[in-house]
């Protein structure tokens, strides 16, 4: 019987990073999710498991931490909310140039600037598209639950290390904040050094005679090289969107129409679904859990044979887009957003679905 | 006499460091960054820890600086040295970690990384290149440009009621409980580097006692950017830096 608990999103994002034997965490304050470190400072894993956590002087400082401690072979991370992860994009484009794995939580607010402290999904571009620059891929994983804000933090150091490649939690204030109980699993043990430098042979553990020296960087100034490493990044996004692709369906079978919908709008389209269902509507759900890599095959497969698709979404339509591609024009696809913080209400989604999608 | 006969163990009065790489310095002739990169190999060397050395490089001129340092090494983004050695040390408290940046690097982007880390009295070494000027970029003004000093982004001059004075980094860090070692030194002639040598040996050795950063700034000449020779720049240099920049220990720890 696994110990269960009641917790917040943010603290069950600390608590799964311990348990799952990071070695590091670096942050700073920023609401809505200062739970995290506020959490981690409170249960000082580093009495316990040995796991780092720092204050840092800023998300600059924090992200560059994470840089640091990555090219050392660490399991490290960092959160933030969406003005704190723009400040951290420099470092996400480094830690994904240099090929090194990191998780990053961006417990997202609604924007642009300073915004709102309120719920949002309006940084699905920057964590999709880049947001930093150059040729990158982010693997985004995009939590519904209180349970898989815990699950995601391993599943995120284990997609990041397996693809020595940053992932991000992109998740939101609805989820940062809610409560729910939480399935925890036993501490894993943090790596030791030993097995860290079996484990990443690449890492910067210190130069001994058995081995070249190894260097961590970004930069090459010879082109011909540099286009090199960047298709090598790009076939290793390939292989993502080849083998990490994950998804939920609801009442997907019998569906004539489908909310596209991910983390909290997913769970609010359930509702909606609920109530469609019971006045005859038959609709389903497509929530998808990697945002990148994007389930395309499935939205494309039943953009076929459905008469229509509604992308929910707190934003003023984002994920629309990787929708509209995945589908080919193969069906009708509508956006229904709210923004700034504004929460979309069963009643309100249910309703764009009568009126954009079946009545339009 | 063959060349052989020359090339002999008793005729040895100098050598490439062991833990150069063959890789040719990037650096212009008759600057300084050649002799302080091979201060700090020496002293890995003769401290025996090149197994257990991290090092930091900048963005500026020593961006490259791990193509000819034989160890395991990073490079960080413009500024974030300091953040990056922070948690290279936390995570690591064993290893001997340093940084090594110019003035762009450390005292104008990378101003809050570097004052936060010495706050924090974090347990690293900070290699400090002062020449006064961005070198890789072509010769842009520096936040240590000199009053009147010319730069190709102040070709009249440094005027400091429009562009502020030069910053004196060392000193402000000197003041924070968190730095445990700081000093300034040069290395245009051979007693300059015989002093370096020393300061950069004991900003390694601190490291052993935990008490916190250790900062050795190098004022370093810059004959490309400042258009001299590079003797004239050595004695430009002694003119004009050294008053501003004084060589010698600003903190010194208590005993």
């Amino acid at each position: 019987m696994k110990e269960l608990r009641l917790m917040k999103g943010n603290e069950a994002v600390a608590e799964a990073a311990i348990r799952a034997g990071a070695d590091g965490y670096f942050g700073y304050p920023i609401t809505p999710q200062s739970e995290i470190l506020e959490y981690l400072m409170a249960q000082k894993p580093y009495e316990t498991t040995g796991m780092v956590v720092l204050q840092a002087e800023s998300e600059v400082a924090a992200i560059n931490m994470v840089y640091g401690g990555a090219s050392c072979g660490k399991k490290v991370m960092t959160s933030s909310s969406s003005p704190g992860i723009s400040l951290k994009m420099e470092g996400i484009s480094y830690i994904a140039g240099a090929e090194l794995p990191a998780l990053i939580v961006n417990v997202v607010r609604g924007g642009p600037g300073l915004g709102t402290i309120q719920p949002s999904q309006s940084d699905y571009f920057q964590a999709t598209k880049g947001g930093g620059h150059g040729d990158y891929r982010l693997i985004v994983l995009a939590p519904s639950s209180v349970q898989e804000m815990y699950d995601f933090v391993k599943l995120g150091f284990d997609l990041s290390f397996k693809y020595r490649n940053p992932a991000m939690i992109l998740t939101d204030g609805v989820i940062g904040q809610m409560m729910e109980k939480v399935e925890l699993d036993d501490q894993i043990p943090r790596s030791t050094r030993e097995e860290i430098i079996k484990a990443c042979p690449w890492a910067t553990t210190g130069k001994t005679p058995d081995r070249e020296r190894n260097i961590i960087t970004s930069l090459d100034l010879d082109s011909s090289k540099q286009e090199k490493h960047v298709l090598k990044l790009g076939a290793k996004y390939d292989k993502m969107e080849a083998e990490e692709v994950r998804y939920e369906t609801f009442g997907c079978d019998d569906a004539e129409y489908i909310f596209v919908a991910f983390g909290s709008s997913a769970r609010i389209c359930q509702k909606s679904m609920e109530m469609g269902r019971a006045k005859g509507i038959k609709v389903g759900l497509l929530r998808p859990i990697t945002l990148f890599p994007f389930p395309k095959k499935p939205i494309k497969e039943l953009a076929k044979k459905v008469k229509g698709m509604l992308v929910v979404e707190m934003n003023l339509g984002q994920m629309i887009e990787d929708v509209q591609l995945a589908a080919e024009c193969k069906t009708k696809i509508e956006h229904y957003g709210r923004t700034g913080g504004i929460i979309p209400t069963p009643e309100g989604i249910l309703n764009a679905l009568e009126k954009q999608i079946i009545g339009g | 006499m063959t060349r052989e006969e020359i090339i002999k163990e008793e005729n040895l009065v100098y050598k490439k460091t062991a833990l150069f790489t063959d890789k040719a310095l990037s650096y212009c002739p008759g600057c300084g960054h050649g002799t302080v990169h091979r201060l700090i190999l020496e002293t890995i060397e003769e401290m025996g820890i090149q197994a257990s050395t991290i090092g930091v490089a900048p963005v500026g001129c020593a961006v490259l600086a791990y193509e000819f340092m034989d160890i395991d090494m990073m490079q960080a983004a413009h500024g974030r040295a300091p953040a990056l050695a922070t948690a290279v040390k936390r995570l690591n408290p064993d290893q001997y970690v340093f940084t090594y940046q110019g003035d762009g690097d450390l005292a104008a982007i990378g101003t809050a990384e570097t004052i936060h880390a010495c706050n924090r009295g974090e347990n690293f070494t900070i290699i400090f290149i002062n020449n006064g000027i961005y070198g890789m970029t072509g010769g842009q003004m520096a936040p240590t440009t000199l009053p009147n000093m010319k730069a190709s982004t102040c070709p009249y001059g440094r005027d400091t009621a429009m562009m502020g004075n030069p910053l004196k980094m060392t000193e402000l860090v000197a003041q924070l409980p968190g730095t445990y070692y700081v000093t300034r030194q040069s290395v245009h002639t051979a007693g300059a580097v015989r002093k370096c040598k020393k300061a950069i040996r004991k900003a390694f050795e601190n490291q052993k006692l935990d008490k916190g950063v250790s900062f050795v700034e190098v004022v370093s000449n810059c004959n490309s950017g400042w258009k001299m020779t590079p003797v004239q720049s050595n004695k430009w240099m002694e003119e004009n830096m050294f008053p501003y920049y004084p060589l010698g220990d600003i903190k010194v720890p208590q005993v």
